[in-house]
């Protein structure tokens, strides 16, 4: 393959935030006509690389360079001005406005008058549209279709720019297969017309099918560059995790170790919750020192089901079930109450309270047990913070520090810590290694089998297949909002796993649909 | 089955824990602190340039004058805690004006009470709409302060009504130990609800509906209560407000008592410390915020500079006070 | 391999039909309203539709209605202008002040400042990160100050006979001329808000600012522009109410910025931002206005009921309101 020059580059960038090294004297190097993949685990500094190249943040020393001169952009409008688009993993569009508008937002075709011509917008938005296979009504507003479809539309507004760079941060994370393959074609045509794409995924199937080449990023530094033909899987997963190759297949990526002892009874049973119409006739139980993994792609109800249970959404019908006694759903004091716990998907925007202190946070939902007539006992608090910040190893330079001061793993164990100290039954943990450094993500991932070990149900959603298939006894797999199929033990791998989530049929042995144990 | 613990992740020592003093150390110091500072210039020029400053008569003033506002003021900062707001305190003192006197007539007991009654009424009106409908409390307490000030009148029969209960005079105009009773009932008001804020759990429910809504709910915690009880605990004091202003005038003055005096809470919680919002209460802060504009107006009056230009040196106080504000948040 | 559902039915999103059927009645039901209250007034009161007391509705709410226009801008873009009120206090005053020197300065000094506090205002806004609420708080303090400071507290006369009063007194073709200019000012303002680029942009950034910046969109630029047209709006109104009044009151304008948003509201803008039309908010000025007037041809009613009207009607449209946005986010 012959070398092509540089279309982007980042050149020994450092990034520093209060607390962490994002970056570390990284550099970087996208060309012409290439597709070239960025892995690491979540927390190894793929996104603040993406932000440093595209403007939003600036390197605290380092250069980005675009066709070979430096750049150095002050906001995203500047480098999409210059060529580089991106894709980013959360919809960034306006949910507010119609299909074509988000399309052409910014850079609406005008008539005579320099009016905007809404009527040759939205053909226009039609015909990119139904150039990736979409069927959509363009004048509906955005946010009334489904989230794979408003990510092509992010994805066709991102490439109608005319770009020398592509950026995809996690594209197919919201996409079906058909959907998949449409934007691979799209790649591919990027690839023919010389347009440079940064891949960003972990799905590591996807990778070695587009992309050319592989940078490894871990622990904000760069861990490996290279073609990704002449690696495989298990060495690209050995360069990501920072371990020895014969560590990783012997032992697993992740910090599981997936061996429980269950129980017989269920300490949870869900019963047909239902919730238009974003669940359908949901069921499945879970046992103490169980661990039950809710695969599904983004959007097909994982999050929903564990909200559901915890009473913070409200259910159209269905029942939810604690050591046998149904308790009110529609009502996080209850759930709270009969002993079940939930850790939220972003801590940022539901988690932590950011200008409270640490212990403040770690109290927040033992408020009724900490207090008497109304009014709050510091020393019950500090003694109960006290005990959670050693046992969990939480790194603070005091409780009475701001909980936004901390790390991510170090917050994400606080937001733990204020779940244990209520003494759960159920645990229910939505995406809790998101966003965290690698050795807090396997401190996580070990505490979370101790809690098993220690008989606690434990409900885990997890978008990393790894983590899914490693540490859960059983997955109950979600899609568009219906239990599609469950695994157990052996059952769990990848393959099985994606099996199910595309074509929607179990694949198991002796497994009821309706995710509740055969024997059970 | 265990595994090699991982190395551990660099942590980059940025911000020192250390302890030594610097000027940043400093400068955060006075960020937290600004109102106390700018207070205390104040209070120094005064003693230097403004005749008679430094004399019980002047000092009794400035508190009488400034304790409506003060009571008035907490209860805007606990709306403000909850990143709601309350804008018609204003209009809530003008009805409690409105009813005293109407029912005095049943001995004090009850006129006290009915007034009271009624500013609750008003805080659960708009504590409904914020708590249960979701309206947005600028908007809510927009309305019961267009709405309400004219109901005050109307109840009034748009006059100004005597006032002669003893018991209730004494409440504006009596001297217990010397000290002016408005001074006392607005004290024990922000001993009240500093204890509210920094002991129960309401206290922490009211700063965590207003630093992460989404996570307070989350927690378990009881968020359409609180916000119910806020603003009815706002309605309740500026309703003691009324009373007292209505006390110390002699007389119901539903057309112009608490005029614009949500201007005046807003900037002595703001000035004070409390972000906008919310998350936070500083119920000294708001106290302070309160005495530096009174006294700011005091100054100007008493070395007979242009009023109105109190009032611009104000609003540029406020810009200063919420863009240092700004300065303690990550990047 | 499952096909993609209907366009119309998606998962994780309602009908769209169902959607649109509640989005239209939230931003299109002050019409609605406007046109029943108008007929049923007609009926009530006899004297209702008369020239007379049409055109009374239209120029009480003519200087209004000029906030308005800058208003629905900054709230459709999330933010707030606490500060136009005073504007027309100090264009007032700024007019007053310079009519003697020359008549055509009356006209154009009063946007002109009041523009350039707005920019003011824009910059805190979107450059220094502060709070919008905060920033025209200060404003409205502030710029009433400088008012009443100019002024020396007294409204300040315009002498009689200067041309500078036709525009606030005179008329064309039988139209008060500030009839006229607000209604330039909506037809303008209608236009862009939904017809250029410079509108969708607002839309984007009341709607999600972090995803209009991500997209590259100038929000920056745009929040600004929007706080300077709605200073020069409010300078404006000043002016023309001096010369209607033949006076510049410092005091002009007092609360005038919780009507104008009162008027937003009602007209079906969201406070929260990201959706909102000029049309909405012309019915919300004229139904406030006939509101008023309302009041008066009752008679009996004290101008306290006004109030108290006013307050409880705003209430049910915000109630109404927030019944069809919830119907339409389920």
């Amino acid at each position: 393959m012959e070398h092509r020059s540089p279309v982007l580059e980042a050149r020994r960038v450092t990034k520093r935030f209060p607390g962490v090294l994002a970056l570390d004297d990284v550099s970087f190097e996208l060309r012409l006509g290439e597709v070239h993949a960025l892995v690491g685990e979540n927390g190894a500094g793929k996104s603040t690389l993406i932000k440093v190249i595209t403007g939003v943040y600036r390197p605290d020393e380092g250069q980005v360079l675009f066709n070979g001169g430096e750049v150095s952009f002050a906001e995203p409008r500047e480098a999409q001005a210059a060529g580089i688009s991106t894709i980013y993993q959360e919809i960034n569009l306006i949910p507010l406005l119609s299909v074509a508008q988000n399309v052409f937002l910014g850079r609406e075709p005008r008539n005579s008058l320099g009016l905007i011509d809404k009527a040759r917008m939205n053909r226009a938005a039609g015909e990119i549209l139904e150039r990736y296979g979409i069927r959509a009504d363009v004048t509906a507003p955005l946010r009334s279709l489904g989230l794979g479809v408003q990510q092509m539309v992010a994805i066709a507004r991102a490439i109608s720019v005319e770009a020398q760079a592509v950026i995809m941060d996690e594209p197919t994370s919201s996409l079906e297969a058909r959907e998949v393959e449409t934007l691979f074609g799209v790649i591919r045509q990027l690839r023919e017309e010389g347009v440079g794409v940064i891949y960003v995924s972990h799905r590591l199937e996807e990778l070695y099918e587009i992309c050319d080449r592989v940078t490894v990023l871990r622990d904000g530094r760069v861990a490996h560059t290279g073609e990704l033909a002449e690696l495989s899987r298990l060495q690209l997963i050995a360069h990501m995790l920072g371990r020895e190759l014969s560590e990783v297949e012997k032992e697993g990526a992740t910090g599981f170790s997936g061996e429980h002892e269950t129980a017989r009874e269920p300490v949870l049973v869900a019963q047909d919750l239902n919730q238009h119409p974003r669940l359908r006739e949901v069921s499945f139980d879970v046992h103490p020192g169980e661990v039950v993994g809710l695969a599904g792609l983004l959007g097909a109800g994982r999050t929903e089901t564990a909200k559901a249970i915890f009473g913070a959404e409200p259910l159209d019908s269905g029942s939810v079930r604690v050591e046998g006694k149904e308790i009110k759903t529609g009502s996080p004091g209850a759930a709270i109450k009969a002993g079940i716990a939930f850790l939220p998907e972003d801590r940022k925007l539901e988690g932590i309270i950011p200008d409270l202190s640490v212990k403040e946070n770690i109290a927040a939902a033992a408020m009724p047990r900490l207090a008497r007539a109304g009014m709050v006992s510091e020393k019950a608090q500090d003694e109960l913070v006290e005990e959670f910040m050693q046992s969990l190893g939480i790194k603070a330079s005091s409780p009475d520090q701001p909980v936004r001061e901390l790390s991510g793993g170090n917050q994400q164990k606080v937001l733990l810590a204020r779940w244990l100290c209520m003494n759960p039954k159920v645990l229910m943990l939505d995406e809790p290694t998101r966003g965290i450094d690698v050795g807090a993500k396997a401190e996580i991932q070990k505490l979370v089998d101790d809690l098993a070990a220690k008989g606690l149900g434990i409900i885990l959603i997890s978008s990393e297949l790894e983590e899914m298939t490693e540490g859960s006894d059983r997955v109950v797999a979600l899609k568009d909002g219906a239990v599609v199929g469950v695994l157990s033990e052996e059952e769990i791998t990848e393959n099985n796993l994606m099996e199910m989530l595309a074509h929607g049929e179990d694949s198991g042995d002796g497994v009821q649909e309706n995710g509740e144990r055969a024997d059970g | 089955m265990g595994f090699r613990r991982m190395e551990s992740v660099r942590m980059d020592r940025g911000a020192t824990p250390n302890k030594s003093f610097d000027i940043s150390t400093a400068t955060s110091w006075v960020r937290g602190r600004g109102v106390y500072v700018a207070f205390v210039v104040l209070v120094i020029f005064n003693l230097i340039a403004t005749p008679n400053f430094a004399s019980v008569a002047t000092l009794s003033t400035l508190l009488i004058t400034v304790s409506p506002i003060v009571l008035v003021a907490l209860g805007v900062a606990l709306a403000i805690g909850t990143e709601g707001i309350d804008l018609s305190v204003g209009s809530v003192m003008a009805l409690a004006s409105a009813f005293l006197p109407l029912y005095l007539g049943y001995g004090w007991p009850i006129g006290l009470s009915v007034a009271l009654l009624v500013g609750a009424l008003a805080g659960l009106v708009n504590g409904s709409l914020v708590a249960f409908v979701g309206v947005q409390p600028i908007i809510a307490t927009l309305a019961m302060l267009v709405g309400g000030r004219g109901l005050a009148q109307i109840f009034a029969g748009g006059q100004s009504l005597l006032v002669t209960d003893p018991v209730i005079l004494w409440l504006g105009q009596g001297r217990p130990f010397g000290i002016p009773a408005p001074v006392i009932v607005a004290v024990a008001a922000v001993l009240m609800v500093g204890f509210l804020v920094k002991r129960t759990t309401f206290g922490r429910y009211v700063v965590a509906i207003g630093g992460n809504r989404s996570a307070s709910y989350l927690s378990g915690h009881p968020v359409r209560r609180t916000l119910l009880a806020v603003y009815v605990i706002s309605g309740l004091l500026a309703a003691l407000a009324g009373v007292v202003a209505t006390a110390r005038l002699g007389a119901s003055d539903p057309s112009n008592i608490g005029l614009l005096i949500e201007l005046s809470a807003i900037t002595a919680v703001v000035v004070g410390g409390t972000p906008l919002s919310g998350g936070k209460v500083k119920v000294m802060g708001t106290v302070m915020g309160a005495l530096l504009i009174q006294l700011i107006s005091n100054t100007f009056i008493a070395n007979d500079l242009p009023f109105t230009w109190a009032q611009v040196l104000t609003a540029a106080i406020i810009l200063v006070a919420v863009y240092l504000q700004k300065g303690r948040g990550v990047v | 391999m499952s096909t993609r559902p209907a366009d119309t039915e998606s998962v994780g999103g309602s009908p769209a039909w169902r959607e649109r059927l509640f989005t239209t009645l939230q931003r299109r039901g002050a019409i609605v309203v406007l046109i029943l209250v108008v007929a049923v007034s007609a009926v009530v009161f006899d004297n209702f539709l008369t020239e007379q007391n049409l055109e009374n509705i239209v120029l009480q709410g003519a200087f209004l209605g000029l906030i308005v226009v800058g208003m629905t801008f900054v709230i459709i873009s999330g933010g707030i202008d606490l500060s136009v009120g005073s504007m027309v206090g100090l264009g007032g005053i700024l007019a007053a002040l310079t009519v003697q020197v020359s008549w055509p300065l009356a006209l154009i000094l009063p946007p002109l400042a009041c523009g350039l506090i707005g920019f003011g205002n824009g910059l805190l806004i979107a450059k220094a990160k502060m709070a919008p609420f905060i920033v025209t708080l200060a404003g409205l303090l502030g710029i009433r100050g400088l008012a009443l400071a100019f002024a020396n507290e007294k409204p300040i006369r315009i002498g009689g006979g200067s041309p500078f009063d036709w525009f606030g007194q005179g008329q064309i073709l039988g139209i008060s001329v500030p009839v006229i200019f607000v209604v330039i000012a909506f037809a303008v303002g209608g236009l862009v808000l939904a017809r250029t680029s410079y509108g969708r942009i607002i839309f984007a950034i009341g709607g999600s600012e972090e995803s209009a910046r991500l997209m590259g969109l100038p929000v920056d630029r745009t929040k600004v522009i929007a706080y300077t047209a709605s200073g020069a709006l409010a300078g404006l109104a000043g002016a023309l109410l001096a010369a209607r009044l033949s006076a510049g009151d410092p005091n002009a304008g007092l609360a005038w910025e919780l009507d104008a948003i009162s008027a937003v509201v009602v007209g079906g803008t969201l406070l929260t931002g990201g959706a909102g039309t000029m049309s909405g908010s012309l019915a919300g000025v004229l139904l406030l206005s006939i509101l008023q007037n309302l009041i008066n041809q009752v008679g009996t009613l004290g101008s306290y009921a006004q109030q108290v009207v006013s307050g409880f009607f705003l209430i049910v449209v915000v109630v109404v309101q927030a019944y069809l946005s919830r119907k339409e986010r389920s």
